[in-house]
């Protein structure tokens, strides 16, 4: 388990629209380069959209935990 | 001594949350709303002004005639909100004192945020750009068409897909569709947030041969090469650029040092207090929840702003919480739409599109105007398979 | 009428209601008793601009048309 100074939070626990992974868009957009993003979903899909995005974007994908009933992923913006 | 109860804002939320105060308290409290230009827009309807479809007339309205007779209206702007102090500055200098606060002040659109923005594309995120691209498509005799998403968060999800559905049939009534293509541009790996609607979304998508590009974040427009870039690194080109613009809360609440980096009010997800905040309230688009930007949201999280004040005006202990319910329309062209219905406990469960849900919208549009500030709406959630409330 | 207008605002081509849309914010800004002048197109500005101040109690100071061009003279309440 990581110790990180994590610069925002995201609990997007049973909010479907718009959804994990466009809120953490949002916030690397809003953020700055370096900034760590916590984001908590619970919708299953989450665990092959937000790594599909990063990739892409190139973004790291700092961590990802299984907890009771969601998933929580850091995120950490690099460019 | 009555309660004061001042309310940043007379859009949908303002509104009807000032209307529930004064119907709850009476004369136990003195609600004010401050709104910067007294007039109040029926958003959804920019849609149908920019196709062509509504005339911009019947989205607005003066706010004193939707809100009660004893409901004060202070036309001007907040411009600084002291909490300690338990007052608001407005713009022409006076200062209005509280004791409970409902900050629902919406979000503004920055279109210069998206470089060559401006010049190179239009909009339908406000009356004014929504009449500017219905001139523009008047004027359109074909070409290549891209619908994007200039920031996140944005007010409506939906829209976007509504307007690429509408659109393609826009341009067969006008007999340009053979000469055009329409794209829709979208931030994610499908065309919509919601993954079991956009099951149902895309093969309509590419029934009326309405091309998808995933992983579209816009960065940039050059107006004078008609492409668009992504912060993905992808270019496009267009002929027509029709953009979401980036959203970002109201200066108020920068100003008084109270938003996150976006101007979003931290906000309690059940409560709908302002983080560490126990007289402030934040609801509608203004809040810093990840959860959509509709109108439908603050229409379910004014009577919980109104009831927890209300509690608290008379001693008691707030008991009703914010369960996350939202509710929106999808327009899929053709007289057809789907509805988003869904809470923090339920997942959305879409229906196939039919006329019926297109009848709905259409019936919502119309009473609006007699029925939703003045919360005249039931509350009553309905009753769905797999679950109740 | 030779009061001075404080601000005047070209709303020439904008469609309804947009041109009160465009006043209202504007006259926000000016102090009670300023004069603020609208110069619009559409037609249907006339009956949008008589029934904005007597909703607001702003007052309609004067009213002409020339060329197509609809003027409207507003005095802040």
């Amino acid at each position: 388990m990581t110790t990180l100074n994590i610069t925002r939070q995201i609990d997007a626990r049973g909010m479907p629209c718009p959804g994990p992974l466009m809120s953490l868009i949002g916030a690397i957009r809003e953020g700055q380069v370096g900034d760590v993003i916590e984001v908590l979903s619970s919708d299953t899909g989450s665990r092959t959209d937000i790594p599909a995005w990063l990739a892409k974007a190139g973004h790291e994908l700092v961590e990802v935990a299984e907890e009771d009933g969601f998933t929580r992923f850091v995120v950490r913006k690099a460019r | 001594m009555p309660a004061r109860v001042a309310v940043l804002g007379g859009g949908v939320g303002g509104t009807l949350v000032a209307n529930l105060l004064d119907k709850a308290l009476g004369r136990e409290a003195r609600v004010s709303v401050i709104d910067p230009t007294g007039m109040h827009h029926y958003q959804p309807g920019y849609l149908y002004v920019a196709l062509g479809q509504a005339n911009g007339r019947w989205l607005v309205r003066d706010e004193r005639s939707l809100l009660r007779r004893d409901v004060d209206l202070i036309i001007d702007r907040a411009i600084r909100i002291h909490p300690e102090a338990g007052t608001v500055q407005l713009e022409r200098g006076a200062s209005v004192e509280w004791d409970y606060l409902v900050i629902a002040t919406g979000a503004r659109l920055m279109h210069d945020r998206i470089p060559g923005l401006v010049e190179g594309a239009f909009g339908f995120y406000s009356l004014e750009d929504a009449q500017r691209l219905r001139e523009e498509l008047r004027r359109f005799r074909g070409g290549r068409i891209l619908v994007g998403i200039g920031g996140i968060p944005y007010k409506c999800p939906p829209a976007p897909v509504e307007f690429v559905f509408m659109l393609e049939e826009y341009l067969r009534k006008c007999g340009v569709r053979d000469r055009s293509s329409v794209t829709l541009l979208s931030p994610l790996n499908r065309a919509f947030t919601i993954e079991s609607a956009s099951k149902v979304i895309q093969p309509i998508l590419e029934q009326r041969g309405i091309e998808l590009t995933t992983f579209f974040n816009v960065e940039q427009v050059d107006p004078s090469a008609h492409t668009v870039t992504s912060i993905e690194g992808e270019k496009a080109e267009y002929d027509l650029l029709v953009l979401v613009p980036p959203h970002q809360g109201q200066s108020v609440v920068t100003d008084s040092d109270l938003g996150d980096p976006g101007g979003w009010l931290p906000t309690d997800r059940l409560t709908l207090q302002v983080k560490d905040r126990e007289r402030m309230f934040a609801m509608g688009d203004g809040t810093d929840l990840p959860i959509s930007k509709s109108g439908s949201t603050a229409h379910f999280e004014a009577p919980v702003v109104a009831s927890r004040i209300a509690s608290l005006v008379r001693g008691g202990a707030p008991k009703t919480n914010y369960g996350g319910r939202v509710m929106c329309f999808l327009e899929t062209g053709n007289r057809k739409a789907t509805a988003l219905r869904f809470d923090y406990e339920h997942p959305p469960t879409p229906p196939k599109p039919s006329t019926i849900w297109h009848a709905a919208k259409w019936m919502f549009n119309r009473v609006y105007w007699e029925t939703v500030p003045q919360g005249r709406i039931p509350e009553a959630p309905r009753r769905r398979r797999g679950g109740n409330r | 009428m030779s009061a001075q207008i404080t601000r005047t605002l070209d709303l020439k081509g904008l469609s309804c209601p947009l041109p009160i849309v465009k006043t209202a914010q504007a006259i926000r800004k000016l102090q009670s008793g300023d004069l603020i002048e609208a110069l619009a197109t559409d037609p249907g500005s006339v009956p949008d601009f008589e029934a904005w101040c007597t909703t607001t109690g702003n007052e309609l100071v004067e009213q002409s048309e020339a060329d197509d061009v609809f003027r409207f003279v507003i005095r802040k309440k």
